[in-house]
């Protein structure tokens, strides 16, 4: 059995005057799968960057294998056969896959024998749930795709010990279930302990065998899952047994077409047909969920809509055609989230502060533009969010690169659903936020609708769609492939048309 | 930071200095008295920080958006060239008239050379960092063609020159100082674009679109419009200095305005980390260094390109150290809180 135990004893860490940890004590035995749990910003991919040798903690130490590791360094983690996938991906996007396994091997030969590489990396790929192709460019590849990338390349270096922070965040239901089933296997075969970073608690109660529960920097509980509930669980996590409960739905869609789309096509993406959509509406006072397995178009929808992917066709808003300028989705109330709020919605060496105002800094409060910056009207509106999203932050000058992923999440969204919002565009919303920060979240869009908002919603998650949406579509190779109102729909005629599974019975054709 | 890759530079160009068999003591004694020793040398030592100050922000302001452009010296001898010109063909005018006639063509021809670099960066995505600098090779051909030809003053024997430019154009000194004003107007220039950068919404719009440029395009900003500015905006800087360079000291264009001050300005740009503010104190302390230069000849007989290879040093360093900052272990990030 390589499998390794691990076990952290006092571990503490600061931040300035910030205590992200103190006094955690957590034991992964050998051969299991174990759930670090715990809501945003509670501290566990701190913990696990401890681990990794990525931070230095202050205060106590690791034990791997039950003798003491001093562990200061990546490389040192690296050497106990320690590894991690991240919330954020640590790919080279401008390689191939199979260049990025290669490449991640601590000795690479001088002159790779690609020949032998390649048989080796293909038989390897073979044994692997969830294929990816070897020749594609990770840069091409969507974050659904990248995230199993990331996974495949910790198993192709065969580790002891695989920490992975939120992985099914962006894989599909299937994926997902397959990707942890494949993690026990690995767990309880003795090739290698897993830790798993995750919200989700179906997964946790499912496939994990132990759970450590962290909450505002210290432990908050653990033990084994079989003994545990979902509302222990949620307890240890928030302070109550039970996430809020679901928003209400309030009137239904109005006529007038808030948002629409007529023969959009692009040129590139989707693996290079692009995009291809007769026709998509969304309507006032109505959420359009737009379901599909990753890297079915749905990013190069969102850049069209967000001016950053040039197109053919129409889209217009209220009837005005659109282009996404910034004194265009101003004047229209049109907001897009993206999804990796990170990479494509934040500045990552901004502070929390201006992060906050990106959408905001060359406006008043009451209207009109400015030339010079207000930093004390940045600094109320920063801290009105803040207040109002419940955003954890050491400090609102620090870098918003440093706040968990879930705060991240939550500015995002603070800053794009602040004021009158006529039209949203949002993708996954819900990534890496902890069950009641999703509550919360859904609850806000489901607001926004009710107050007569158009909903753009591409989300991975189904059961997120089929929650919110008022109509969903299904998007596949770039097309809009079925359409049906949410209410009584099925979750499995849906997830056939996401998987193309009703190729023998041709796509009705949409108007 | 920057402290301490200038130590590790200063030690290794110690050890050059002993190969060479020189004292470093010396060395040191020397480029202190040449840059700072005397009114004398801080007189020379200021006047030429005055064009580094300006080829500084050149770099400065397009790194805002994360555009790296280096070829300042183009902008520089362009807007030199142009400066002269324009001086040549205002004959009769008042000074005054005139040095605004000079500055707003030099500027004018550096924001046009180094706009160009941005349009093509904007338009067609091509490395700014590429065209910049081939164009600075393109400006100087163009510059010694047209000086040697065209607007050569025959009576320029031996260093082709253009004709002088009135006497009225001339820049006086500063009144008590006897330094040129181009100290003062680099000055001015580098407050004038730390308030740019640091406290307008066009600069807060150039820093998110270099911190991420799909953030910005998120947010409907003009990214190709704010890329093409602000190079032409360090163009127009970098002319000026061109300018400044012809009407206060060599009153005419000729190969000496080639001086590699475009150069000396990354490395005070890079030193400064790109903080308008900070260029000050680096422009002066290398414009010290190059003040030195002739000391150094005369009193230990070390070649000119001696502090070439000190300046040189200490880039290298500090770009490593830019690379090595979060790898070793005392650089780690700490956390600001
Ligand atoms: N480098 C840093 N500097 C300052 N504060 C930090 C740094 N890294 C993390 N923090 C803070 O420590 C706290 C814990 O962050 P961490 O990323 O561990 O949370 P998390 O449990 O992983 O949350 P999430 O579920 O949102 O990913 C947060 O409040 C965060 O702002
Ligand atoms: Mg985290």
């Amino acid at each position: 059995m390589t499998a390794v135990g691990v076990e952290a004893v006092g571990i503490g860490k600061r931040f300035g005057a910030f205590a992200a940890l103190s006094g955690i004590d957590m034991r992964v035995r050998p051969g299991t799968v174990h759930g670090l749990l715990g809501e945003n910003g509670a501290g566990k991919s701190t913990l696990v960057k401890c681990l990794m040798g990525y931070y230095r903690a202050d205060e106590g130490s690791f034990l791997v294998d039950g003798r003491e590791a001093a562990i200061s360094r990546p490389a040192d983690a690296d050497a106990l056969g320690l590894g991690m996938v991240y919330q954020h991906f640590t790919l080279v996007p401008s390689m191939t896959v199979a260049e990025n396994l290669v490449i991640a091997r601590g000795q690479v030969p001088a002159v790779i024998n690609w020949a032998r590489e390649r048989a080796a990396l293909d038989e390897f790929m073979g044994r692997m749930p969830f294929p990816v192709p070897l020749d594609a460019t990770v840069g091409t590849l969507s974050a659904g795709e990248r995230q199993k990338t990331e996974i495949l390349k910790q198993l192709y270096l065969q580790r002891r010990l695989l920490v992975l922070d939120e992985p099914t965040s962006v894989l599909t239901p299937q994926e997902a279930e397959e990707m942890l089933a494949v993690m026990q296997g690995l767990a309880h075969g003795g090739t290698a302990t897993v830790v798993i970073i995750t919200h989700k608690l179906p997964d946790v109660m499912r496939f994990t065998d132990e759970v450590t529960v962290l909450r505002r920097g210290r432990l908050a509980g653990r033990g084994a899952t079989a003994g545990l509930s979902r509302s222990d669980l949620t307890s240890m996590m928030i302070g109550e047994p039970h996430a809020p409960a679901r928003p209400e739905r309030r009137g239904g869609a109005e006529a007038a077409i808030r948002l629409a789309v007529r023969r959009l096509r692009t040129t590139g993406g989707v693996g290079q047909h692009g995009l291809d959509i007769a026709s998509l509406d969304v309507r006032a006072h109505e959420i359009v969920g737009v379901a599909g397995v990753s890297g079915n178009g749905q990013k190069e929808l969102l850049e069209v809509l967000g001016g950053q992917r040039p197109f053919e066709g129409a889209v217009t808003v209220g009837g005005i055609p659109y282009a996404a300028t910034r004194r265009q989705s101003q004047a229209l109330h049109v907001r897009v989230i993206p999804e990796e709020p990170l990479r494509n919605g934040c500045v990552p060496g901004m502070s929390v502060v201006d992060n906050l105002n990106l959408r905001l800094f060359d406006q008043n409060d009451g209207g009109g533009s400015r030339r010079w910056l207000d930093a004390g009207g940045m600094r109320r509106r920063a801290a009105r969010m803040i207040a109002g999203y419940g955003i954890r932050a050491a400090s609102i000058d620090a870098p918003i690169s440093v706040l968990s992923g879930g705060n991240v999440q939550r500015c995002v969204l603070a800053r794009e659903l602040d004021g009158d919002v006529a039209l949203l565009i949002v993708a996954n919303p819900c990534f890496g936020l902890d069950v009641k920060a999703v509550a919360e979240v859904r609850a806000r869009l489901m607001a926004a609708r009710n107050a007569g908002c158009a909903i753009l919603l591409i989300s991975e998650d189904l059961d997120e769609i089929l929650e919110l949406a008022d109509r969903v579509v299904v998007m596949r190779s770039g097309r809009i492939v079925h359409e049906t109102p949410a209410a009584g729909a099925d979750p499995h005629a849906i997830g056939a048309h996401m998987l193309d599974a009703h190729a023998a019975t041709p796509a009705p054709a949409l108007a | 930071m920057p402290l301490l890759a200038i130590l590790a530079a200063t030690a290794v160009f110690c050890a050059f200095l002993l190969a060479l068999g020189r004292s470093p003591a010396s060395f040191f004694q020397l480029v202190w008295t040449g840059a700072f020793g005397s009114w004398f040398s801080w007189r020379n030592t200021l006047s030429r920080a005055a064009p580094l100050l300006l080829t500084a922000l050149c770099v400065a302001v397009p790194a805002q958006l994360g555009l790296v452009v280096i070829g300042g010296e183009g902008a520089l001898v362009l807007g030199g060239l142009s400066a002269t010109w324009a001086g040549l063909q205002m004959g009769g005018a008042p000074g005054p008239v005139i040095q605004l006639a000079m500055a707003a063509a030099g500027a004018a021809a550096g924001a046009v050379w180094l706009g160009i670099v941005g349009v093509l960066r904007a338009r067609r995505g091509i490395n700014e960092t590429v065209t910049s600098l081939v164009m600075a090779y393109i400006a100087i051909a163009l510059f010694n063609q047209l000086v040697e030809g065209p607007l050569r003053d025959p009576a320029s024997l031996n260093k082709p020159s253009t004709y002088a430019i009135p006497k009225a154009a001339v820049l006086p000194t500063l009144p008590g100082l006897d330094v040129h004003p181009g100290i003062l107007i680099g000055g001015v220039a580098c407050v004038l674009c730390w308030l740019l950068i640091a406290r307008t919404t066009t600069g807060f719009a150039a820093r998110m679109t270099g911190g991420n440029v799909r953030a910005a395009q998120l947010q409907g900003l003009p990214v190709a419009w704010l890329m093409v500015g602000a190079c032409a905006l360090g163009g127009a800087l970098a002319g000026l200095a061109g300018m400044i360079e012809v009407a206060a000291v060599h009153g005419r264009a000729n190969a000496s305005l080639v001086a590699g001050y475009g150069y000396s300005g990354i490395l005070i740009a890079f030193l400064a980390r790109q903080n308008a503010l900070a260029i000050m104190p680096m422009a002066v302390l290398l414009g010290g260094i190059g003040a030195a230069g002739g000391l150094l000849q005369r009193r230990m007989g070390l070649p000119d390109a001696a502090v070439l290879v000190l300046q040189g040093m200490i880039f290298v360093a500090i770009l490593a150290s830019e690379t090595l900052y979060g790898r070793i272990r005392w650089f780690q990030p700490r956390a600001t809180a």
